[in-house]
């Protein structure tokens, strides 16, 4: 049976911008209950330890999205976890961290303009023309509103966000809240500006193009959003309106299909060369050499009419299923 | 215990550019017992990206893949993390969305098949943890690989999101992942613990955010050497293509000198079951590898 109450120790982030030249940690041991959450432990620390320490709560059930925070560099939604289930996850040492060090103001408090700014990028709003005097309601089917799935429960907690490694390192990138959001909204059928969102995403450096598919954000969410689901969507979206503009990466998503036609198996030289050009491929030159040394490539492998690719059995089902089945084209 | 079968999803990359995958998983299901049927029919998983481009079309394919391994009655397993969550997302959405199966189904009897939901699908890694045991490798053992500190890299793909894995992988925390970590331990290596051993090697943007993606595989490759690493393991073939083939442009991109050995999970457990030389085909790396055979031999 698990215990009721178990000794923790809350290794804690502190930092004060205005009077720290650098951030330290803090211990805390406190008895922790069966029933307490991550906040109950933060709560604690002010109202028992240190009335100086700081962190954003609001709501407290889950839906005001002030409180997340990292726990052992697992995205956490304080009001929301149970703090045993950590201990039992990570051992009695919890490390209690803000969503983005590099963004402190405060202890747990950052500042989360880049979130915020991003979001807005994207108008998560439903952007219409609507008749100032109304005769009746605008109505949605069933169908029409489970289009949305679950994006539409985002709290804006930043979970994702600051969970995302392409935000940690390309100050451009949108990030998947942004694009959950861009979703939401442009598979509403009552806006108008699906198009823009779509176009926005598109873009290489700050749209979905640059998601690297780690699946953090899915992971991160506490309302069980799945960012990156929406991000495919997105994806898909933009090639079936036509917005999807032929550039490297468009061009690796489709050239799939070129191997698999072929062989059934991707072609890995031609994928590379299709996706880049032939220009483009010159910066792979060093890297294929060490490939081709290595016997990871064969010096074959970029010229057209020798199939270096083996194929698989009953191809001709691959390629019927194909040609049944592709309902995009770039 | 009766002897376990399954039938394997190779995936395009042991097929073409580490054929020492291929050759490793298959000495290592020999040493063990493991009978393996290849599913020669089946095509590539998308890898992620035929997904983007059209999602339908990717299930109608995975879900081909699967029908073979049904009409055998096995588990498929496979040996890349990516085709592993391609193949799980398919079945996945077919199995809980009883309309898309259909419509996907229609397309299929079109070629005389039917997908019915009816094998698992596991990574190999798995199967040898949770269904062949640590205890029965550790009983096979002939070369311990005790003087190795090895990093244990365990790729997005197997463990996000955790939901969809739960069932193929022992309920592994992506948070807090421990499987290679043990299965190093039994093979007696020394597991080397660094904070970026379930993080994102960058591979899937290698073409069109190559800064981003050499920056993450660079952060952990400098993480693993920093905490003293000899050589990296990983169950995913594209982790290792990210990390072996390119570690000069990493390391130029954060300024550093990477030199680290990055090998496939198989390979590792096929060194330490005494597997030969060339069917562990460390040569066929391009970051050196080719000592750490010669060490344990
Ligand atoms: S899957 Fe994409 S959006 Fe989600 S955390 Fe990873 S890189 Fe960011
Ligand atoms: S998608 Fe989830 S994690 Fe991201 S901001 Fe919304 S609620 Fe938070
Ligand atoms: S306090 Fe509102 S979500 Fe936690």
């Amino acid at each position: 049976m698990k215990p009721d109450s178990v000794k923790v120790t809350l290794k804690t982030f502190r930092f004060n911008a205005e009077t720290d030249y650098l951030p330290y940690y803090k211990h805390y041991e406190m008895k922790v209950g069966k029933d307490e959450l991550i906040l109950d432990l933060l709560n604690r620390i002010k109202w028992e330890h240190d009335g100086s320490f700081s962190y954003r709560r609001s709501c407290r059930h889950g839906i005001c999205g002030a409180c997340g925070i990292k726990v052992n560099g697992r995205a956490t939604l304080a009001c929301k976890q149970n703090a045993l289930e950590l201990v039992e996850l990570f051992g009695n040492e919890l490390l209690i961290e803000p969503q983005s060090k590099k963004r402190v103001v405060k202890d747990m408090i950052i500042d989360k303009k880049d979130f915020w700014d991003k979001h807005a990028k994207v108008k998560p709003y439903v952007a219409t023309d609507i008749d100032p005097h109304p005769e009746h309601e605008t109505k949605q089917s069933i169908e029409e509103f489970n289009k949305f799935l679950d994006s539409d429960l985002c709290i804006q907690c930043g979970n994702c966000h600051y969970a995302c490694p392409v935000v940690e390192v390309n100050e451009n990138y949108l990030g998947p809240a942004a694009f959950n959001a861009a979703y939401r909204f442009t598979v509403d059928t009552r806006d108008e500006v699906g198009e823009e969102r779509l176009k926005l995403t598109a873009q290489m450096e700050s749209g979905v193009w640059d998601c690297v598919k780690c699946f953090e954000c899915a992971e991160a969410c506490p309302k069980e959003i799945n960012p990156i689901e929406k991000i495919t969507k997105l994806h898909n979206l933009q090639f079936e309106q036509g917005v999807a503009e032929r550039n490297i990466a468009t061009r690796h998503a489709e050239g799939f299909l070129r191997g698999m036609k072929k062989y059934g198996y991707l072609d890995e030289a031609d994928i590379v060369s299709y996706s880049e050009g032939y220009l483009g491929m010159y910066k792979h030159l060093k890297t294929a050499a060490k490939m081709l040394r290595a016997g990871k490539i064969h010096w074959h492998s970029g010229i057209p009419f020798i199939n270096s690719v083996p194929k698989i059995k009953n191809l001709n089902e691959v390629q019927k299923l194909i040609k049944i089945s592709q309902t995009n084209k770039l | 215990m009766s002897q376990l079968h399954y039938a394997l999803f190779t995936g395009c990359t042991a097929k073409q550019s580490t054929p020492e995958l291929l050759s490793s998983t298959l000495a290592v299901a020999k040493k063990l017992g493991i009978k393996i049927t290849i599913l020669e029919e089946a095509s590539c998983c998308g890898a992620s990206h035929l997904q983007d481009f059209d999602e339908f079309l990717a299930h109608v394919l995975n879900a081909r893949n699967i029908c073979y391994a049904e009409k055998l009655g096995l588990t498929m397993i496979t040996i890349c993390n990516t085709c592993q969550l391609n193949s799980a997302m398919t079945k996945h959405a077919l199995d809980t969305d009883p309309k898309l199966k259909a419509r996907v189904n229609e397309k299929l009897a079109e070629v005389g098949l039917e997908y019915k939901g009816t094998s698992e699908i596991k990574h190999f890694l798995y199967c040898l943890i949770d269904e062949y045991g640590l205890d029965n490798i550790k009983n096979r053992i002939k070369v311990p690989l005790s003087q190795f500190n090895i990093a244990p890299f365990y790729g997005c793909h197997n463990i996000r999101p955790s939901e969809l894995h739960n069932n193929a992988n022992g309920k592994e925390n992506p948070y807090n992942p421990t499987s290679l970590d043990k299965l190093i331990e039994a093979l007696e290596g020394h597991p080397v613990d660094y904070a970026h051993k379930n993080k994102c090697c960058g591979f899937h943007v290698e073409l069109q955010a190559n800064h981003t993606s050499e920056v993450l595989a660079g952060n952990a490759m400098v993480d693993a050497i920093d905490n003293n690493a000899d050589l990296m393991v990983t169950p995913c073939p594209l982790c290792h293509l990210k990390m072996d083939t390119y570690q000069d442009d990493v390391g130029h991109v954060i300024g550093r000198d990477v030199e680290l050995p990055v090998l496939h999970m198989p390979q590792m457990v096929a060194l330490a079951l005494g597997c030969t030389e060339k069917e562990i085909g460390l040569n066929f790396h391009v970051q050196k590898a080719t000592h750490l055979y010669s060490k344990t031999a």
